[in-house]
């Protein structure tokens, strides 16, 4: 066992952890962050991305030692300081961009991600950037027009399929 | 996963080091090693990391004109950070898997792997380019082995790849689009003294080059040029995605794109 220390939304967190550890584990299981979900464990699915030092990783595939000493967001810190939800979670409640949810998390930490190095995507670079999420409802279309309201630009474009 | 120690050296010289242990194995960024390890086909005793060793990290030019990439470096950062130099390979970096992988997936990872679909080693090939490892320096020719089989021994790191810049150079990539792979891709580098054109995805034996094709295309620059050649199906890759002779054929497809794009 080995100890690690991190930074998660801001917050000091520390644990025991074995080599084998993944940072999913590590959040779900020892800090009870249950919120980065689980969906493939094979890399694929993208229900899992935290941001460690800024940048958009699928927790399921990178070892919890790995990010000792690092600054890890997961979507527990992503809502406002009040509690209301942020600029890109409100986006996907009005424009309905989650059915059963599942995926939710990580395509709000993969949005973020996107639209922190590219403010007004289009939709194809949207849809490009969400390569590495699956929505197994299929519901992408609400997804990529959720993230289009978010950067504050018209969706009424995208055509309600 | 079968459990197993994590060193964290932040110099090349200790990485050497700890990977004399038994069973000591490096890992990059981990993008496929962890899920072979999920999956249980691999057991090291020891995994040593390789990404907290910063002179591992980067993208420079030296003396000799050529771009140099640490081993370390991740695929977002190639893509960034070559954009200027070498535009041919920062397309390719930005279309390896999905972001989240180019944010933790290594160059020195993907080369030491030397996966028969991976996307680096066609553009280590088809530039020419030098894999620095932590004791010599191999030309690209004599580096690629075979399906997941290297130059590199035992112990032995990819410390650097130096890419002579080709005049222009493109990727074309059919994507698998489950896995993201190429199902069949082809680099296409013109050089003041010739084509090269390398070819992943395809054959059993891994990346190779197409000299059939080089030889037309250095002659004469043109879709047109390699038009009527054609690979054998028979050392190619045969599975659920496509037989050896669709990927005999994609070779001839993928190519003609690559070089229309740059004509």
């Amino acid at each position: 066992m080995a100890q690690v220390k991190m930074t998660v939304n801001g917050k000091e967190a520390s644990g025991d952890v074995e080599g084998r550890t993944l940072l999913a584990q590590f959040l779900r299981d020892d800090l009870e962050l249950t919120g980065t979900h689980i969906g493939c464990d094979t890399s694929q699915c993208g229900a899992c991305v935290v941001h460690v030092n800024g940048e958009a990783v699928k927790a399921c595939t990178m070892f919890a030692i790995e990010a000792d000493g690092a600054e890890v967001a997961t979507i527990e810190g992503q809502a406002n300081a009040d509690g209301s939800l942020n600029v890109i979670q409100q986006a996907f409640q009005d424009h309905h961009g989650l059915q059963c949810g599942f995926c939710t998390p990580g395509m709000v930490m993969s949005a973020a991600a996107l639209l922190k190095d590219n403010p007004k995507p289009s939709e194809a670079e949207v849809r490009h950037y969400l390569d590495g999420n699956i929505c197994r409802c299929t519901g992408y279309h609400n997804i990529v027009k959720a993230i289009i309201a978010a950067s504050g630009q018209d969706v009424s474009a995208i055509a309600a399929e | 996963m079968y459990n197993f120690d994590i060193a964290k050296p932040t110099t090349i010289a200790d990485a050497v080091q700890a990977l004399k242990a038994d069973e000591a194995q490096p890992l990059s960024g981990g993008q496929t090693l962890i899920p072979t390890l999920k999956a249980r086909l691999a057991m090291p005793s020891t995994l040593v990391s390789l990404h907290g060793i910063d002179e591992m990290k980067g993208v420079c030019n030296d003396d000799e004109g050529r771009l140099c990439i640490g081993g370390a470096t991740t695929h977002a950062t190639v893509m960034r950070e070559a954009k200027d130099d070498y535009p041919g390979l920062a397309s390719l970096a930005a279309r390896i898997g999905d972001p989240a992988v180019r944010n933790r997936g290594t160059i020195g990872g993907s080369v030491a792997n030397n996966d028969p679909s991976a996307c680096y080693p066609a553009a280590v090939l088809g530039s020419g380019a030098t894999v620095v490892t932590n004791t010599r320096e191999i030309a690209a020719d004599d580096y690629f082995k075979g399906m997941f089989e290297t130059a590199l021994e035992e112990g032995e790191i990819v410390t650097e790849v130096k890419f002579p810049i080709p005049q222009a150079a493109h990727y074309e990539k059919m994507i698998q689009p489950a896995s993201r792979f190429p199902l069949v891709a082809v680099f296409v580098a013109r050089f003041a003294d010739g084509v090269r054109v390398a070819v992943t995805g395809a054959s059993n034996n891994g990346v190779f080059r197409w000299s059939e094709a080089e030889a037309a295309l250095s002659s004469n620059f043109s879709a047109d040029a390699v038009a009527g050649l054609s690979v054998s199906g028979d050392e190619m890759i045969s599975d659920l995605h496509g037989t050896g002779a669709y990927r005999a054929h994609l070779v001839g497809v993928m190519t003609k794109r690559a070089v229309a794009a740059l004509a």
